[in-house]
């Protein structure tokens, strides 16, 4: 297993935001949280990436314990995050914000980080376009994929994707996921938070559904996207 | 109000002025880095300031730099240099130690912290106006006068420089000292905006002003950022305070303060959190003060200093270069 979550709970103060969380993500996968808002998705990921203290539980990614280690070292395993609101570098320019997803890369010097860089151009030739943008000056859905593409920098083993489908038009949507599932292909295990369940379940090998902070359902995409009781909840009826 | 010496002297102004606003706009980058990355003003920098200006006159007491002449006065400008920028880092990193790392591992409220930093700074002040007491304590009353003796006067800078000038600007002959503290504090700034701008270490203290959840994602160690911008502002104070030394010749335990109000002042009038804000801030205040005084005359020189600064800040509440806050660049 490359990212294993035992029984995770999270308080904020004193309420409780997740609850005995458990998952898996195994190598070579893309895994989907989804649920409503305020279930506890996007506190599920910042543990994860260790920007929340954890309770309880144990979080552990290739067999390693990292449940208290501070997050400025997880990226040195191997775990990246886009983080939900994309956390764009504002006053840096598109390609300074690439060169702070390397920032904790051990072979930050050697070609492979331009191999890297070049791969993101790929998957975002509007990025390429924009290298000298300021990011504070570009729309939204620039600014997604240029969490993405920062996220990739560091050459993760696991990239979590949080909401990256938000705020964006219908037609970027479907343009962000087919990226997705594009970074999966070329071997990027994904763990993904996601609102739009419809394309979340689409997408994912495995998916798991969160509700006021546990995981109340868990099945492949394809069985989760064709329960009834998901339709009603969390796809509207229409998939 | 007299405009007439305004206009006679002007030259003499703006150089003298922009000598001055290169010293505050050097302790000004002190406030804006940690405001940048803390979100909080560290109001004991001044003493960082004073700490470094006692260093360098020590360390050249100490090595008797009074007697030094021709191209000895370089090497002990450098020395001078050297030490009051490495005691400024050591106190900023001590300041940041003792009373900021603390109460930031406790979460404490910015207001916690914006009182332990003007209680550090009234602690640092007077443990160097009281530097002779612990020796009388042990019975030492006579140990090291020249250095702790009347603590609550001024200190001369032993190193003397003859002021030549050099060449002309309209009617005012610009002098070597003027040259010195312009041209020292034109390379800090280029230095620290080089660093900042262009360096790794430089990318992850900007980071951490525009997003330190963002930056910690990135493997950006936000402590070591943090000490990191106490060690650079400790060290530009330092800088400017050999600077002061040679432009007024002296300091005292409490020189930090006003200086201190001035530098805040200039980062704030430049945009808070903005390095280059500073700088403007520093240069504008200095000059406007100058010119202030030849028109309301010298006692007014403070109250033309805050006026601006309040004046402009009600046209430009973020300050000349100042965005909102979330976009400003560090």
């Amino acid at each position: 297993m490359l990212l294993e979550v035992e029984d995770l709970s999270v308080n904020y103060g004193r309420i409780e935001a997740i609850r005995g969380v458990s998952f898996t993500v195994d190598e070579g996968e893309v895994v989907t949280l989804i649920g409503a808002n305020g279930a506890g998705k996007t506190t599920t990921m910042k543990t994860v990436s260790g920007l929340r203290p954890v309770r309880t539980g144990t979080i552990r990614f290739e067999g390693q314990d990292i449940t208290t280690m501070p997050a400025h070292e997880r990226p040195v395993l191997g775990i990246a995050q886009s983080p939900e609101g994309r956390g764009c570098f504002v006053g840096m320019t598109v390609i300074e914000n690439l060169d702070m997803g390397a920032y904790a890369r051990k072979d930050r010097k050697s070609p492979a980080v331009k191999e890297d860089l070049e791969r993101v151009f790929g998957l975002f030739p509007r990025l390429a376009e924009r290298r000298t943008q300021v990011a504070g000056t570009m729309s939204g859905g620039e600014q997604q994929m240029l969490a993405i593409g920062r996220a990739l920098m560091a050459s993760p083993k696991l990239l979590l994707l949080d909401e990256p489908s938000m705020g964006l038009a219908p037609k970027l949507i479907q343009q962000i996921f087919d990226i997705i599932t594009e970074i999966n292909k070329q071997g990027t295990t994904v763990l993904l938070v996601e609102q739009n369940a419809a394309q979340a379940l689409k997408r994912a090998n495995r998916a798991y559904i969160l509700e006021t902070g546990e995981i109340i359902r868990e099945g492949t995409g394809e069985e989760l996207a064709n329960d009834p009781a998901v339709k009603a909840a969390y796809l509207g009826g229409d998939v | 109000m007299d405009f007439s010496l305004l206009f006679s002297h002007f030259p003499e102004l703006t150089i003298t002025g922009l000598a001055y606003g290169a010293i505050y706009a050097l302790i000004a980058l002190g406030y804006t880095l940690v405001y940048g990355v803390l979100r909080l003003i560290n109001f004991a920098h001044s003493e960082v300031f004073m700490y470094g200006a006692f260093a360098a006159v020590w360390v050249l007491m100490a090595l008797g730099g009074g007697k030094a002449s021709g191209l000895g006065i370089a090497g002990y400008l450098l020395i001078a240099f050297l030490s009051a920028m490495t005691v400024s880092a050591l106190i900023a990193l001590l300041l940041e130690r003792v009373a900021y790392r603390p109460l930031r591992k406790r979460n404490s409220p910015p207001l916690i912290a914006l009182i332990s930093a003007i209680g550090a700074s009234f602690a640092l002040s007077e443990a160097m106006g009281l530097r002779d007491k612990p020796f009388k304590w042990f019975g030492q009353e006579n140990a090291f006068q020249d250095y702790v003796g009347r603590p609550r006067e001024a200190s001369p800078f032993p190193l003397k420089i003859d002021v030549v000038r050099l060449f002309s600007i309209g009617n005012y002959q610009v002098s070597n000292i003027d040259l010195i503290v312009l041209g020292a504090a034109i390379v800090m700034m280029i230095v620290l905006d080089q660093f900042v701008n262009r360096s790794r270490l430089g990318r992850g203290i900007r980071a951490v002003a525009q997003d330190p959840e963002a930056a910690a994602l990135m493997g950006v160690n936000r402590d070591r950022v943090i000490r990191l911008t106490f060690v650079l502002g400790g060290a530009m104070a330092g800088a400017a305070a050999v600077m002061y030394l040679l432009k007024v010749g002296q300091v005292r335990y409490n020189s930090g303060f006003l200086l201190g109000v001035k530098a805040f002042t200039a980062a704030v009038l430049g945009g808070i959190g903005n390095l280059r804000g500073a700088l403007l801030g520093g240069f504008i205040l200095g000059v406007a003060e100058n010119y202030g005084q030849a028109v309301f005359g010298g006692e007014w020189r403070d109250v033309v200093a805050f006026t601006l600064l309040v004046v402009i800040l009600l046209f430009r509440p973020t300050g000349l270069l100042g965005e909102s806050l979330g976009k400003a660049r560090a």
